[in-house]
C-alpha cells in the first residue's frame, strides 16, 4: 500500500550530518556501496566500471559547494546526501504498485523490488533525488538506512548503525531517533540549529543538517613582534647562543 | 526531465483518441454526426487504435513491463495508478455504446445513451488523470501547475476535432459549424500554449541552491564539485539540458505546425468546398501530429528538477 502510514510510528530513525565537521573525503558513500551491494537492496550495479562512461547505483554522494559571501569570504561546504526517509514523502504516495513504501515501526521508507515495475515516477517525485534505478535489474532501489545492518542481531550492538555512520572518519554522521525529543540525535539537532533541506517542498524530512559554525573573523592583527627568548637571567650558553643568533 | 520517445507517444497518441472517442460518442448521441456505419467504424478503430498503442507504447519504458497490472492497484495515491484504473474502465461504456452504434442502434436507446454520457466523462477523467501524473510532481516548477491538466484536456479535444473534421471530410459530411468550432478551440489551445511558456520564461521554483542546501545565510551557494567525475542516473534522467536556441526554434515549430498550419488549412478548406478539404484536413492532422509531438518533447525537455539545483544549476 503505498499510501503513507494511516498512525505513523512515534519512532523516525533518521541521520544528523554535521556539515562544520564533514571533510568531504567520499568515505561515508563508500562504504556505503560496500555494504549495500551485499544487502537488502543488492547489488548496486555499475555499469561500464572501468570504461570510458562509468555509471552506477550509488544511495550516497558526496556534493561540494563553495557560498560566496563578500563579507566574510567564501568557504567550501562538503554536503553528503542520501535519501531523507520524509515524514511526506512523494515517491511513496506516487508509486502506482504498491512496491514503494513507509515503515509503520520506524518510519524507513523502502522499494519492495519483486513488485517495482521500474517507472522511474518515485525519482520524479523526490526533490532531493534519493532514488536510483538500476537497469540492469530494471527496478528502483534507494537508502534502506542499512535496515539489514541496524538490527542485525549478528553484529556487535555498536556496529548496528549505518554503514556510512560507522565508517565516518570525523564522527560528521550521527544516527538516532529523531521522533524522540530526548535521543542523542534529538537533543543535538536542537543544540545545533539543525534544518531540514528544502522545507518549501513540504516532504518533511527526517534527516537534519547541522550548518557550518560561523568562521572566527577579526583576527586581522599582525603577529606580535619577535623578542629575544633569553634575557639576563639566562645561562652563558643560551646568551651566547642569542646574541650569536641576533647579530 | 528526459523526453522519453515512449511517454511522449503515449501522451500524444492516447490524447488524440481520447478526444475522438468522446466526440464520437457525444455526436453521435446528440445526432450531429450522420449515421453511416464505416464512418463510425473507422472513427472508432481510430481512436482504439491510438488509445491502445499509447498505452503499449507507455509499457516499453518500464524495466518490468509483465509487471504493469500492478500499477492498478494504487488508485487511492497515485495518479499514474488512477490513470491506469480509468483507461481500462473506459473501455466498457465507451466499447458498449461503439458496438451497440455499429451493430444494434435500435436497441436500448435510453440506457445506451446514459452508458454513452459515462463513456465520454470517463475519456475525459482519464486524459485529466494522464495530466495529474505530471502536475502532482512538487519538484518540477513547469508541471506542478493548472496549465498542465488545462493543457492536456484542450490538446485532446483540439486532436479529437481534427481527426473527425477529416473523417467527416473524407465521407463528405464536413459541416462549417464544426470546423468553426475546430478553429476557435485551435486558437484557444494557442492562446494556452503561448501563455504556458510565457509562465514558464517569467518564473521558476521556490526551491534554490540555498535553499537546497541550507546554507543561504553563509551566502550564494553555488556547486565547486560534483559527487562524481561522470553522469549519474539522476543527471540523465532529470538534469536533461535543452539550448535556448533549440527551444526557441523548436517552439516556432510548434506553434507553426501545432496550431497556425492546421488553422490556415481548415479556413482554406472553407473556401474551397468539400472535395478539397478532405485533403486539406488530413494536411492539418499531419501538421498537428508533428506540432503537438514537438509541444511534448518540449513539455519534458523544458521541465526543470529540483535535483539540478544540487548539480549547479542556478534554478530549478
Amino acid at each position: 500500500m503505498t499510501s503513507l502510514p494511516t498512525t505513523p510510528s512515534k519512532k523516525k530513525l533518521g541521520l544528523v550530518i554535521d556539515l562544520d565537521i564533514c571533510v568531504g573525503c567520499h568515505a561515508c558513500a563508500v562504504n556505503c556501496k560496500e555494504w549495500n551491494t551485499g544487502g537488502h537492496s543488492a547489488p548496486l550495479t555499475d555499469t561500464d566500471p572501468y570504461g570510458a562512461d562509468p555509471t552506477g547505483v550509488w544511495f550516497n554522494r558526496i556534493h561540494s559547494f563553495e557560498v560566496e559571501n563578500e563579507d566574510t569570504g567564501g568557504r567550501t561546504v562538503h554536503f553528503p546526501k542520501s535519501c531523507l526517509h520524509c515524514d511526506d514523502a512523494p515517491c511513496v504516495t506516487v508509486c502506482p504498485t504498491g512496491a514503494s513504501y513507509k515503515r509503520e515501526e520506524d518510519g524507513i521508507v523502502l522499494v519492495n523490488a519483486d513488485h517495482c515495475i521500474g517507472c522511474k515516477l518515485c525519482s520524479w517525485a523526490c526533490p532531493y533525488g534519493a532514488r536510483e534505478y538500476d537497469e540492469d535489474a530494471g527496478v528502483m532501489k534507494k537508502c534502506t538506512l542499512c535496515v539489514d545492518k541496524i538490527y542485525n542481531p549478528n553484529l556487535p550492538e555498536e556496529s548496528r548503525v549505518p554503514a556510512c555512520v560507522s565508517t565516518c572518519p570525523v564522527g560528521a554522521r550521527s544516527f538516532g531517533d529523531l521522533g524522540d525529543p530526548d535521543s542523542d540525535v534529538s537533543k543535538l539537532v536542537a543544540k545545533r540549529s539543525g534544518y531540514d533541506l528544502m522545507p518549501e517542498q513540504e516532504c518533511k524530512p527526517t534527516n537534519k543538517y547541522l550548518p557550518p559554525r560561523p568562521k572566527k573573523l577579526g583576527n586581522d592583527a599582525p603577529p606580535p613582534e619577535l623578542a629575544p627568548v633569553a634575557d639576563s637571567s639566562a645561562g652563558v650558553i643560551a646568551r651566547w647562543v642569542d646574541k650569536f643568533l641576533s647579530a | 526531465m528526459h523526453p522519453a520517445k515512449s511517454v511522449i507517444f503515449f501522451t500524444t497518441a492516447s490524447g488524440a483518441g481520447y478526444g475522438l472517442l468522446a466526440l464520437l460518442i457525444a455526436g453521435n448521441i446528440f445526432g450531429l454526426i450522420p449515421a453511416q456505419f464505416w464512418l463510425a467504424f473507422i472513427g472508432y478503430a481510430v481512436s482504439y487504435v491510438l488509445i491502445t498503442g499509447g498505452l503499449l507504447s507507455s509499457t516499453f519504458h518500464l524495466g518490468h513491463p509483465e509487471r504493469a497490472w500492478r500499477a492498478l492497484t494504487q488508485w487511492r495515491s497515485s495518479w499514474l495508478s488512477r490513470e491506469g484504473v480509468m483507461a481500462i474502465l473506459t473501455f466498457i461504456p465507451t466499447g458498449l455504446y461503439a458496438l451497440h452504434q455499429l451493430f444494434f442502434p435500435e436497441m436500448m436507446q435510453g440506457i445506451m445513451g446514459l452508458l454513452g454520457v459515462v463513456g465520454v466523462i470517463c475519456a475525459i477523467v482519464t486524459v485529466y488523470c494522464t495530466a495529474m501524473i505530471y502536475a502532482s510532481l512538487k519538484p518540477i516548477h513547469a508541471w506542478s501547475n493548472n496549465y498542465v491538466p488545462a493543457g492536456y484536456l484542450l490538446l485532446a479535444l483540439m486532436s479529437g476535432l481534427l481527426l473527425l473534421n477529416s473523417l467527416l471530410a473524407l465521407w463528405g459530411f464536413a459541416t462549417a459549424s464544426l470546423q468553426l468550432v475546430t478553429l476557435l478551440v485551435l486558437g484557444v489551445a494557442l492562446g494556452w500554449k503561448i501563455t504556458y511558456w510565457r509562465f514558464l520564461d517569467s518564473s521558476k521554483s521556490i526551491s534554490t541552491p540555498e535553499s537546497a542546501t541550507g546554507l543561504g545565510e553563509f551566502g550564494a551557494v553555488k556547486l565547486f564539485e560534483a559527487p562524481h567525475t561522470e553522469a549519474n542516473y539522476l543527471m540523465k534522467e532529470m538534469g536533461f539540458k535543452i539550448a535556448r536556441k533549440h527551444s526557441a526554434k523548436l517552439r516556432l515549430i510548434t506553434l507553426l505546425a501545432g496550431f497556425i498550419a492546421p488553422i490556415l488549412l481548415i479556413i482554406l478548406g472553407l473556401f474551397l468546398g468539400t472535395v478539397g478539404s478532405g485533403v486539406l484536413m488530413m494536411l492539418a492532422v499531419i501538421s498537428a501530429a508533428i506540432g503537438l509531438v514537438t509541444e511534448r518533447w518540449l513539455f519534458f525537455a523544458e521541465a526543470r528538477h529540483t535535483v539540478g539545483l544540487y548539480y549547479g544549476a542556478p534554478h530549478a
